[in-house]
Formats: C-alpha cells, sequence, structure tokens
C-alpha cells in the first residue's frame, strides 16, 4: 500500500499559501478580501484536524476561499451580467497577464474560474470542486469569462 | 502582494480566541538563547532549546492543528526569573509523562531554587535508590528544562555532568539562582 502523504503541522500550511490566497482573494473581492481571507483560513482550521491525507491542499484552501468569496459576492454582488452561451476559448499564460488587471469587471463565478485557470493553474475538475460545480460548467464559466476579458479589452483598447 | 503583519495577527488571535488550536508556540529570547516554548488549552507543554523544526513534533504530541502565537504569560515568567525576581513558577503545566519518569518529574519540581541535589537522591525520592541513570535518561528527555529545574541536578561527586541546553546555560541557570557551583 502506498503511504499517504502526511499532513503538515497548520503553521506549515499556513505559511504555505497565505499569500497567494490573500492575492486570489484581492483579485475577486477587492478591498473586502480581508475578511473573507480570515475566515478562509478559520474554516481550514476548524476543518484541519478532519483531514484524512495531505494531498491537494492548494486545491483545497483555494476551493475554501472560492466558497467564502462567492457567499460574499452573493450576499452583496458587485456587479450580474448574464452568461453567454459560446463555443469554448483557452488562452495563453501570457495573453492572461495582459487581460489580468480586467478580472474585476466579470462576474462572480467566471472570475473564479478564470483566475484560478489562468492565474493559479487549476484544473477543471479543481476547479469544479471550488465552484460546487460541474467540470462543464467550470470549463463553460472559465470559457465565457474569457470571451468577456478579450471582449472589454477590445472596447478599452 | 503578501498580507499585512497585522492580517496574520489578527488571524492568529482568532484562531486562538475561538478554540481551534491543539498547541501554540512562540520563540523568545533569553540569557541562555532563544527558547521556543509551547502551551496546550491545559497548560506549558514544552520548553525546547532548540526553537527551529519543532513543529513536526508538536504535531504529532498534541495535533495537527499547530499554530504560532505570542504565550505572554508564560514570556512574562520565564523573564521575570531570568531576572531574578521569581524564584517559582504559577503557570498550569500539560506534562503528559506516566509512570516513572512522571513520578521523577514530579519529584523534580519539588527541587527548591537554588539548590542542587544528585541524580541517586532523585532516584531514592520516588522508590527506586539505584536508579540514577535511569533519572538522568529522564532528565535529558524533560519536556519542560528550566520550569522544571533539571539543571538543579548535579552528579554524586558535584559535577555539573550533563544538560540539554548545554553545561554553560547549565551552569549560567546555576549562578542565577545563587546555587553553590562545585568548584
Amino acid at each position: 500500500m502506498a503511504p499517504l502523504e502526511s499532513i503538515p503541522p497548520f503553521e506549515r500550511f499556513y505559511l504555505a499559501h497565505r499569500d497567494e490566497v490573500y492575492r486570489y482573494l484581492r483579485k475577486l473581492l477587492g478591498a473586502r478580501a480581508e475578511d473573507a481571507w480570515q475566515e478562509t483560513f478559520l474554516r481550514a482550521l476548524r476543518a484541519y484536524d478532519r483531514l484524512e491525507h495531505g494531498r491537494h491542499l492548494r486545491a483545497w484552501v483555494f476551493t475554501i476561499a472560492t466558497n467564502v468569496a462567492m457567499d460574499e459576492l452573493r450576499a452583496r454582488p458587485s456587479d450580474n451580467l448574464a452568461p453567454t452561451r459560446e463555443p469554448a476559448v483557452e488562452l495563453r499564460r501570457d495573453a492572461f497577464r495582459e487581460l489580468e488587471h480586467l478580472t474585476d469587471r466579470l462576474p462572480p463565478t467566471e472570475r473564479a474560474a478564470v483566475v484560478l485557470r489562468y492565474g493559479y493553474d487549476l484544473g477543471y475538475a479543481q476547479i469544479a470542486d471550488a465552484l460546487g460545480s460541474s467540470e462543464e460548467a467550470a470549463r463553460a464559466a472559465a470559457s465565457s469569462g474569457v470571451r468577456r476579458l478579450r471582449r472589454t479589452h477590445e472596447h478599452h483598447a | 502582494m503578501s498580507i499585512t503583519p497585522e492580517l496574520d495577527a489578527r488571524f492568529r488571535a482568532a484562531a486562538i480566541q475561538e478554540g481551534i488550536v491543539d498547541v501554540r508556540y512562540d520563540v523568545v529570547d533569553s540569557p541562555v538563547g532563544d527558547l521556543l516554548i509551547a502551551a496546550t488549552d491545559r497548560g506549558l507543554a514544552r520548553i525546547h532549546y532548540e526553537p527551529e523544526g519543532q513543529e513536526d513534533e508538536l504535531a504529532r504530541v498534541f495535533g495537527l492543528r499547530v499554530l504560532r502565537s505570542p504565550l505572554d504569560d508564560v514570556r512574562r515568567e520565564l523573564d521575570e526569573y531570568f531576572e531574578g525576581h521569581r524564584r517559582e513558577f504559577d503557570l498550569p503545566l500539560d506534562l503528559r509523562v506516566a509512570g516513572f519518569n512522571g513520578d521523577v518529574l514530579t519529584e523534580l519540581a519539588r527541587v527548591p531554587y537554588g539548590v542542587t541535589t544528585t541524580y541517586g537522591a532523585l532516584a531514592a525520592k520516588v522508590g527506586h535508590p539505584r536508579a540514577a541513570r535511569a533519572v538522568g535518561m529522564v532528565m535529558n528527555r524533560n519536556p519542560i528544562p528550566i520550569v522544571l529545574p533539571c539543571h538543579r541536578i548535579v552528579g554524586a561527586n558535584g559535577s555539573l555532568t550533563g544538560y540539554g541546553g548545554g553545561l554553560p546555560a547549565k551552569k549560567l541557570l546555576l549562578e542565577l539562582e545563587g546555587a553553590t557551583l562545585p568548584l
């Protein structure tokens, strides 16, 4: 039997992820990120002694952060644009860097999907977990977000 | 972009406040070098002369929810002790040691400030007069040195023998307490 990856002491997990989770929440929530960041790590700490192994801890904490951010955005929506139905598009990393500053104009789910995919390199299965949706829906949200980013970019260019 | 020290401190305080931490620790400076101090809800659980890299051991013994956080009560009593203003510690202890080792540490805690005794005498106190060497092993693994004063235990000939924090630290603590040192 392969040994399970052991779970690090919480302090080490916290130091490894606190800054990138904060940057992620800043992208989703702007100035509202601080409370969401604290809530994210409190939720992680509450659940930490029930973890069964130490795999995917990074994806796990991003999932928690996404849940906290979605709750916050649903409670106080910053914008709400209708979803679109168009073919899937992907983005190269360098292209994302050019568009990254526009992500705060996306609706919450698209914003989370795009940032997790292109900003943090998470796979669609992990993004689906984070969003509490199907993998297909996660892919669609990212795709729709990319198209919207491009339109916004062209509009401002 | 990194989190601010204020945000970091606020999270750590909220976690302690909520009672979801198994063991908290901090590093404090002292005349015998930097010390790691660790405590649970029950009390002071560890003092280490080697402050780096103890998180795994803390997690193994007390639980995974290990968090660095100020331990003001412990720091204050240690400061008072090192300034010579405190002869006994009032801190509650979380001592998860049973049997012979537990008996030895309980007797050790009774050795008064500024007084030295021998490994053999301590062994006799717990009813095993020939167990001086085993007592030495218990001293060597003392989870809370300074507060549980293993520095007050010396060899039968009066020599300092050994100490987890190094012999200079043992000498410094005994001098601080005004104990009569062997020549």
